[in-house]
């Protein structure tokens, strides 16, 4: 194919060398989780001792413990309101307020998180004032992520949504089904797949985020993101490396697992379409 | 008379449907849209020692309101606000210049590759993005300090004699945005490129353009979409960014959010943190109507 970029040398260098500049980093952070020496990031030497510092480490295991229990009530949360969100604005039709709706579930995907920090937190302060509560901690960091969340999931939710054909809906309806059958049981087995990624999305998202999480953290409610935040503001510390070649190599199994998955997901729904076809056509 | 009125439009207010509508609505109001308006508040207030007044006066049955414009009289007196407002903005377009000229032909090349090598490529763009964004930022810290591994690279080959200062500048803090931000811009750009007609590419080069003409007249046009959805998505939290400042810029890479944290944690000073927040919405709003209506024409597209 001639044109500027084709499957040229310059096409396959430029390749290359981006993916190097996307990959160094995280190969510099697995590299360095074995470097014997702390101070310096100079290679002295193999070893495992930054794996078990971080092992006894309670501020990096509690980090860590906090920040998976609130990824998963914030992807969980998420997810459900996520799902109200797109099912209103794409099956609903017109309705009052739909362009404000729209417009408050787009606002968190753009909005910088220092922005949906400090007003989150604004507001709680407020409320603790007026009301009392709530105090500041795991719960209010879940509100602020679950927000975030909704916004993303309704995105994925939305676009599954669009794609699945409302016919079998209709026909369910048309059959005797109430709406919330309808729902239950065509409408929601359409969209798992989609939920699903919606909820390893939004559990990402909270698992990572650190901004939101300083606005409104309490006592006793430092996530691993914080714990990390602070001591790399001071420096190079070798037992966050360890840290982050093991949350690497977790995710990575994931994502190529998943990958996987979804690719032979995709050719077994294509052997199978393929089949109906060849046996409606006999 | 009245109630026989009012009755069945109360009850026809509480549908299935209207009660579906109104999980979101709510959810959403109360999360996303109420600390909006409540910042607007406090930054029409001012600070006394430790609480913030307010701009509702409720005396002798009269409820005054007294709107405070000095926080924003201030941001537009005092200089730095103005230059770091300026820089962040010229930081995001920077970044979102570099994500582009180094994205595209990635994108490019990923849209033209076989098939089955495409979503191999697709999933390794996508596999640092699952990762912990705030550890890749931290790792560039120790490619590009002092006696980073770019330094050690550099005198290993005899390249240079004394280490380069490269971390807390702006350097540092742009290939931190441009790394972190490059696979928001490569995805919608692979989105549109994938979708390319190589026959209109056939059809150009035939009738005698030259690659280059053939790419700036067909392929970038047809493109533009990706182009415009990828620069505002890099472009709009670029502008935001706290977590790369803060690791990887210096004293003099000025960046809002910064100011922002500082103004907040540092000076305690809300009302003037909630005017700064305003401004920086309003700076947003135009990318952010750009960024809407793009998503509406896609969906008007999609039905066609």
């Amino acid at each position: 194919m001639k044109n500027l970029f084709g499957r040229s040398l310059f096409g396959r260098t430029w390749l290359i060398a981006v993916f190097i500049f996307l990959y160094i980093p995280i190969v510099t952070l697995v590299v360095y989780s074995f470097n014997d020496s702390r101070l310096s990031t100079a290679w002295t030497g193999f070893t495992f001792k930054w794996y078990v510092d971080a092992a006894h480490d309670r501020e990096l295991i509690d980090g860590l413990i906090i920040s998976l229990k609130l990824a998963f009530m914030s992807a969980t949360l998420s997810v459900i309101f996520g799902t109200f969100t797109a099912f209103v604005l794409v099956r609903y039709g017109r309705f009052k307020g739909r362009g404000m709706l729209a417009s408050m579930a787009n606002a968190p995907l753009v909005m910088p998180d220092v922005i949906v920090g400090i007003s989150l937190l604004l507001m709680l302060v407020a409320m603790q004032k007026w009301l009392g509560f709530p105090e500041r901690g795991i719960g209010t960091i879940l509100l602020g992520h679950a927000l975030i969340g909704t916004s993303f999931a309704t995105v994925v939710i939305m676009s599954r949504l669009r794609e699945i054909d409302h016919h079998l809906e209709e026909a369910a309806m048309d059959l005797g089904c109430k709406p919330f059958q309808v729902f239950a049981l065509v409408t929601l087995p359409l969209i798992a797949a989609a939920l699903v990624s919606a909820f390893l999305l939004t559990f990402t998202l909270s698992f990572d985020d650190v901004v939101i999480a300083a606005f409104l953290s309490g006592p006793g409610s430092t996530t691993l993101p914080l714990v990390i935040f602070s001591r790399a503001r001071l420096g190079l510390d070798p037992s966050i490396n360890a840290v982050a070649t093991v949350i690497i190599v977790v995710v990575s199994i994931g994502v190529i697992a998943s990958s996987l998955y979804q690719l032979r997901a995709g050719r077994r729904r294509q052997r199978e379409v393929a089949e109906a076809y060849a046996q409606v056509k006999n | 008379m009245m109630f026989k009125s009012i009755l069945p439009r109360i009850h026809g207010l509480f549908t299935v449907r209207n009660l579906v509508i109104a999980v979101p609505m709510v959810w959403l109001f109360a999360l996303a849209a109420a600390p909006l308006l409540l910042v607007l508040d406090i930054s029409l207030a001012h600070m006394n020692i430790t609480s913030v007044s307010s701009i509702w006066h409720w005396a002798d049955d009269e409820l005054t309101l007294k709107f405070n414009f000095g926080n924003y009289l201030y941001l537009g007196d005092d200089s730095l606000y103005f230059k770091t407002y300026l820089s962040s903005l010229t930081f995001a377009a920077v970044t979102t210049l570099y994500c582009l000229v180094l994205g595209y032909p990635f994108a490019y090349f990923i849209a033209r590759a076989p098939a089955h090598l495409r979503s191999v490529l697709l999933m390794l763009v996508m596999l640092p993005f699952w990762t912990s964004f705030l550890l890749r930022i931290y790792a560039w810290k120790a490619l590009l300090s002092d006696n980073g591994v770019v330094n050690q690279g550099l005198a290993e080959l005899g390249l240079v004699s004394s280490p380069l200062h490269m971390m807390h500048t702006s350097f540092s803090l742009t290939i931190g945005m441009v790394y972190a931000y490059l696979p928001f811009m490569v995805l919608p750009l692979y989105a549109t490129l994938v979708k390319l007609d190589g026959r209109m590419l056939e059809a150009a080069a035939d009738l005698g353009a030259s690659p280059f003409k053939t790419f700036w007249l067909v392929t970038v046009p047809l493109t533009k979409r990706g182009i415009i959805a990828g620069s505002l998505l890099v472009f709009i939290p670029a502008f935001g960014e706290y977590v790369i400042p803060e690791l990887l810029g210096g004293p003099r890479t000025l960046m809002i959010a910064r100011v922002l944290w500082d103004e907040f944690f540092s000076n305690n000073d809300w009302p003037m943190a909630s005017a700064v927040t305003i401004v920086m919405i309003l700076l947003i709003l135009v990318p952010m109507a750009l960024f809407n209506r793009y998503n509406d024409e896609t969906k008007l597209g999609d039905k066609s």
